[in-house]
């Protein structure tokens, strides 16, 4: 996900090529998030003010869905299918393997940003899991050996 | 002579290697001198065949799989004949062949963005006889056919259109609920990866139908290659004149978006969906008013699950009484079963309501793929019942379920080896709860909170809480606002009847 530091001028521009949607709030969040890697915090009042609101309901959208980021994730992003078909094909182990390889817990980030953990429910691989995404990519029947391999594989 | 392949491009394809078996496919033909033709398709559902290479022959279609990049070299040799993979005629593969494909009959055969294949298999032969009919008798024709909603509530869809449909006001939505995030169900995201097209057509008849001119699919973001094959697929029709102020030259209207989720489990449910759609938080609604009156943007609006909607052109092909044969009881038609989890043969078997639980997991789904007994298969993603082989004589149907303390939800199947541990399982389910309420209702918010605190005191020895958490679950399921709080007793209450030894503490289960 590309990241750069974040320049009102083009949270303006973003907000501008969706503001005439129905319901533009989270077309424009995505794109924000899209160009930036989060949603910057002075996108906020911007926001508001393009879709006449109060910065604490923009705020609260953006709070209540899991995929809006604070800060930008790491430089890789794994994220394991936490749900009850992948628990029920090895998951349990696998997201022991992802915590123990990364050294992260669900949600965190390394401290030198490479990686960033996160848990899904459900990316539809249930008849072949555990499932992983890893920098957007899925995998499918991943067990602890796999996850090494994927890892390292990315970042040769 | 030109070698013509075809290879999914499903995300379930692409996750078991199918992206490697092409770029085999391409090197070897290269390398050969050998002309090939290799199309990308939904995959046919045989998810346990997957990387699946299908070839082109006089009889048909030939298939070879579960395919490993490795293997490609070695099917050039034998000139795609007899190797170890070989499956033979795709279609006569007899899980493929036992299936009942009214809503996937394209899904895995066709490139899902071509409308010459759409056209030639079938599709818009629906949309060109409602563009025939008026809105009432659209509606009729959906209300003959027993549709009920595939999304889980099984609400007959021709009634909810009816209330749309006479409805007044100057604006009317279509809105498709494409936020699939039970765990166990993947037809949504297999439907409009493999066939896009079906959804967009059903969406427009159900537009025809009601007098809705703007159509919204809210997909999830889990699914970043359906959102890519559905977006283009909207482009590709509005370029066809397929969508837009003309439809198919009638002079009706109907155009439609992609909207895309942002990881809230509880937008799967209706209300909180149309809030999202609308920008706002994920929260609940009170029903009434019904979406039907009051939905989006405080319009009527249909709300459907994936299923329902490309379900819809089949049953205008081939005439409501076409699908009502299939079935039994109050559940007409076929339903597209996800078998799922620890399973030898998982993927998605498409077939009339009516098939005992046992015979789906035993014989199509070939039992676990550990080889160990089925503990239990939960039905209906996160929220549905624990079933044991004790109840394995349950037919498919809404009212079957029901009357079994379960439900069939978007008919996902998730199997269960004896290595399960059911207290764990009913933990989560509360801890699942936990995490993706939505806040606005006590039962569901804090309830969630308090099952896992219970279920740990259980587990930790305390029998004494075993009342306290029945009592629990009864209070989230008649006093949650919807089914996120009302119905994850189902899973807790099924654990703790399934195996009650699972929630005794370990060194007690050990002796």
């Amino acid at each position: 996900m590309p990241v750069h530091s974040p320049d009102t001028a083009e949270i303006d521009r973003i907000i501008a090529a969706h503001v005439h949607l129905e319901g533009p709030m989270l077309p424009i969040l995505h794109a924000l998030q899209a160009a930036f890697g989060h949603i910057p915090e002075a996108s906020v009042t911007r926001i508001a003010e393009a879709l006449n609101l109060g910065r604490a309901e923009v705020h609260g959208v953006i709070s209540f869905y899991h995929d809006f980021r604070k800060a930008p994730a790491g430089a890789r992003t794994l994220r394991i299918c936490r749900a009850e078909a992948c628990q029920a094909q090895g998951g349990a182990a696998l997201e022991a393997a992802a915590q123990r390889l990364t050294g992260l817990g669900w949600g965190e980030t390394s401290g030198d940003g490479r990686v960033t953990l996160e848990p899904v429910y459900c990316l539809g691989l249930c008849a072949c899991g555990p499932a992983v995404q890893l920098d957007g990519t899925l995998h499918g029947r991943v067990d602890a050996a796999r996850l090494d391999a994927l890892l390292a594989e990315g970042a040769a | 002579m030109r070698l013509r392949l075809r290879l999914p491009a499903d995300a379930a394809a692409k996750a078991l290697g199918a992206e490697a078996v092409a770029a085999a496919v391409l090197r070897e033909a290269a390398a050969r001198g050998i002309e090939v033709e290799l199309t990308r398709t939904g995959t046919r559902g045989m998810i346990w065949l997957e990387p699946l290479l299908e070839v082109e022959t006089p009889e048909g279609r030939k298939g070879f799989g579960p395919l490993l990049p490795g293997e490609v070299a070695a099917l050039f040799d034998v000139g795609f004949g007899d190797h170890p993979k070989a499956l033979g005629l795709v279609e006569e593969i007899p899980w493929f062949a036992k299936q009942t494909r009214l809503t996937f009959a394209r899904c895995g055969r066709i490139d899902p963005l071509s409308l010459v294949e759409y056209g030639a298999d079938g599709g818009l032969a629906g949309l060109r006889r409602a563009l025939g009919m008026t809105g009432e008798e659209i509606v009729a024709e959906v209300t003959e056919s027993g549709l009920r909603g595939r999304g889980g509530a099984g609400f007959p869809t021709g009634i909810k259109w009816d209330t749309v449909r006479k409805a007044g006001g100057p604006r009317k939505y279509i809105v498709c609920n494409a936020d699939e995030g039970d765990s166990g169900t993947f037809a949504d995201r297999m439907l409009m990866e493999g066939d896009p097209f079906s959804l967009i057509e059903g969406m427009a008849i159900a537009g025809l139908g009601t007098g809705a001119e703007t159509g919204f699919v809210y997909l999830r973001s889990e699914y970043p290659d359906a959102i890519a094959v559905m977006t283009r697929a909207v482009e590709i029709a509005r370029g066809a004149g397929i969508l837009g102020g003309d439809v198919l030259g009638s002079g009706r209207a109907f155009d439609m978006e992609i909207r895309v989720g942002a990881g809230a489990y509880v937008c799967g449910e209706e209300t909180s969906l149309l809030n999202s759609l609308e920008g706002r938080r994920g929260v609940v609604r009170a029903k009434p008013p019904l979406p039907a009156l009051e939905g989006a943007f405080g319009r009527p609006t249909v709300v459907n699950n994936v299923i329902s909607l490309a379900t819809v052109p089949v049953i205008f092909e081939r005439g409501a009484a076409h699908y009502r044969d299939f079935g039994l009881g109050r559940s007409r038609g076929t339903i597209p079963l996800q078998i799922a989890g620890n399973v030898a043969r998982g993927g998605l078997f498409e077939t009339a309501f009516g098939m005992p639980l046992g015979e789906i997991v035993e014989e199509i789904g070939g039992g676990t793929r550990s080889g160990r007994p089925v503990k239990a298969v939960q039905v209906g993603g996160p929220l549905g019942a624990y079933f044991g082989p004790d109840r394995f004589d349950t037919p498919f149907g809404y009212e079957e379920f029901d009357g079994q303390g379960g439900l069939i939800g978007h008919a996902g199947l998730v199997v269960f080896d004896d290595s399960a541990d059911m207290g764990q399982l009913a933990r989560f389910a509360m801890e699942f709860c936990a995490v993706e309420s939505c806040g606005k209702c006590t039962p569901c918010r804090i309830g969630a909170v308090r099952g896992v605190e219970t279920i740990d005191r259980i587990r930790a020895g305390d029998a004494a809480a075993i009342p306290l958490l029945e009592d629990l679950c009864e209070t989230m399921r008649d006093g949650s606002l919807c089914a996120l709080g009302g119905f994850t007793p189902y899973p807790v209450l099924s654990a703790l009847r399934l195996a009650p030894e699972d929630f005794a503490p370990e060194r007690e289960a050990a002796e």
